[in-house]
């Protein structure tokens, strides 16, 4: 095999690893966002695992990239990547939820290694991403910042405030990634407030924009690497996805958003990611626990 | 009488100051400077003077953002559009990570020229104080927020400083140091106390002399740091005096009087009479149309406080 191949089933295995722990995390707390999650498995897989200079050692490196999930809901799957990365403990990931844990059902900084900054309340995530781009050119420092944001919180004017503001400050340092779904809490974004025609949105705000799978981490994976190439402009790729992508049950769902899986939903999650008998039983025993 | 200066009128020069101390300051505006008289801090440093445009959400975040760089940030806009318009932006994003970013809030309370209930702000003090871990506060005159925003630079954490649009004499004795959490008597008394902050600290004084013509011997006591507030020095007006009368330029819900009355209930029982504006909104008009129309004149809180010591 190529490296290029090695390197691509790698960052797919991650995103699979990820995907397992989500579904394990969410099972073990009895509710969780699970759609949003799964949904940008690839995503976080080729920024932390190829695109990002991070290091694995140390989650507080001066000089790493920068990633806000501005969707915070979908934090399982990024506390799901810090632990591949080592970050944060295996085992701390079964606390998801519980009061005292680092793992709050949206991120908050200061609590879990990794975590740039508190989102959870929508459309917040671009404007602090945009203020640590542009701190890096008021330091002269070399790092990029890299957003994810969902395709429900486009709706709040605040995401559109961020996009005015990166442009006219030539945030070249500032990627925005949408985790385009096209499902909201209740609903079809296209139902719930049409965003339509994305692209020509954020080309109109002055961005550059790429369109790719959110799913395909050769395509991501290119994408970052345009993004890299383009001066004077912050790039925004929207990366088309599935809203529990690679759980059947609810995948493509409008009701995936927030879910409390039943012991048959998590088995049939786990067997189709490819987990073991046991595997799949000590999670169910978990389940049982926590009831 | 000594020289009337505008609290806002030494944000300028004291940010200008403090940024040529500390390259880590940096000062965001949502199309206010003119206004907010820090034009100079922008021609002095450009590359930390960011020009946010009228976008008071993204301004917050754009801070927490700088922030977590190692920046301290100022972020300055009208106490309206602080408060109201972007209390999400300063909750989520600023105090729930606690950080380093300073809202400075102007055109305080009903003094904002002549721009009305829009532009009035008369509930800031009750959002930004039942914001977990935000400091709020308040100078009477411009060499106590001078002192405050020198304060804020060395403090760690957010805070929100409303700042005074327009000229009052200065009310700190020589010497004076801002002190977090520490309330200061301007005018000793003992049958009655008067507790005031920012612009209106000048009527409470005022008000104060008129009522010792009177005989009646009234404390006033600044209360520039709304949170943390200072319970002990309200524990002791009420012990030693019995009797409190506060004094708003905000809705007499959740401002000062509201504060006072939460130590007072709590520790040392006293009665209290709140001035202020009683919830209704603003309007246009000059500032001592104002002060009559909302009752918060001198002779509106001597009123107060004769009507309480005869209660």
């Amino acid at each position: 095999m190529s490296d290029q191949v090695t390197k691509i089933k790698k960052l797919e295995a991650i995103a699979n690893r990820i995907r397992i722990n989500v579904v394990k995390m969410i099972a073990k707390s009895g509710v969780g966002h699970l759609g949003g999650s799964v949904s940008i498995a690839e995503i976080l897989a080729v920024l932390y695992f190829d695109e990002m200079r991070i290091d694995a050692k140390n989650s507080e490196w001066a000089d790493r990239d920068r990633f806000v999930l501005s969707k915070g809901h979908g934090c399982p799957a990024l506390y799901a990547t810090f632990a591949e990365i080592g970050w944060i403990d295996k085992d701390m990931l079964m606390t998801l939820h519980q009061i005292d844990s680092p793992l709050q059902m949206h991120p908050e900084l200061g609590l879990c290694p990794g975590i740039e900054m508190s989102t959870g309340a929508l459309g917040q995530g671009l404007s602090a991403g945009a203020g640590m781009a542009l701190g890096a050119r008021i330091k002269g420092k070399d790092y990029r910042v890299y957003v994810v944001v969902g395709c429900g919180e486009c709706n709040e004017g605040q995401i559109w405030e961020a996009a005015m503001f990166s442009a006219k400050n030539k945030l070249d340092n500032l990627v925005g990634i949408i985790d385009y779904n096209k499902l909201a809490l209740s609903g079809r974004t296209q139902e719930t407030m049409p965003l339509e025609p994305l692209y020509d949105k954020w080309f109109a705000f002055g961005w550059h924009v790429i369109e790719v799978s959110g799913h395909s981490v050769v395509q991501l994976m290119n994408a970052f690497e345009d993004a890299r190439q383009v001066k004077g402009k912050p790039t925004f790729i929207i990366a088309h996805t599935v809203k529990g992508q690679g759980v059947s049950f609810i995948a493509d769902k409008w009701y995936s958003h927030s879910v409390s899986p039943t012991a048959e939903q998590v088995a049939g999650a786990l067997d189709e990611l490819g987990c073991t008998k046991k595997e799949i039983e000590v999670t169910l025993g978990y389940m049982k626990e926590a009831k | 009488m000594s020289e009337r200066i505008a609290p806002r009128d030494i944000l300028g020069r004291t940010l200008t100051d403090l940024g040529e101390k500390d390259p880590n300051i940096v000062v965001l505006d949502a199309d206010f400077y003119p206004a907010s008289k820090i034009g100079s801090f922008r021609e002095r440093f450009g590359d930390r003077f960011v020009q946010m445009g009228i976008a008071e959400q993204n301004m917050m975040g754009v801070a927490a953002g700088l922030c977590t760089m190692g920046f301290t940030c100022f972020a300055s806009t009208l106490c309206v559009f602080c408060s109201r318009r972007a209390c999400d932006q300063v909750t989520t994003s600023i105090a729930l990570p606690h950080l380093n970013v300073k809202i400075l809030g102007l055109y305080a309370g009903l003094f904002v020229g002549k721009n009305g209930a829009s532009h009035q702000a008369l509930e800031d003090i009750a959002i930004m104080r039942s914001i977990a871990g935000m400091v709020v506060v308040q100078g009477a005159d411009a060499v106590e927020t001078e002192q405050i925003v020198r304060f804020a630079a060395e403090y760690d954490g957010p805070m929100y400083i409303r700042v005074g649009r327009d000229p009052r004499p200065r009310h700190v004795p020589e010497g004076y140091k801002f002190q977090l959490g520490k309330a200061v008597t301007l005018k000793e008394g003992k049958d009655v106390t008067i507790m005031a902050y920012g612009d209106l600290v000048e009527n409470a004084l005022t008000a104060g002399d008129a009522l010792q013509k009177k005989g009646i011997s009234a404390r006033v006591v600044n209360m520039s740091s709304l949170k943390p507030i200072d319970t002990e020095a309200i524990i002791k007006a009420a012990e030693e005096t019995g009797k409190i009368v506060t004094v708003d330029n905000h809705n007499i819900y959740g401002g000062l009087g509201s504060a006072v009355a939460e130590v007072v209930c709590e520790n040392a029982p006293a009665r209290l009479r709140r001035v202020g504006v009683r919830d209704v909104f603003g309007k246009s008009g000059t500032n001592a149309q104002m002060e009559e129309k909302f009752g918060v004149r001198a002779e509106d809180i001597e009123a107060e406080t004769i009507a309480l010591m005869e209660s």
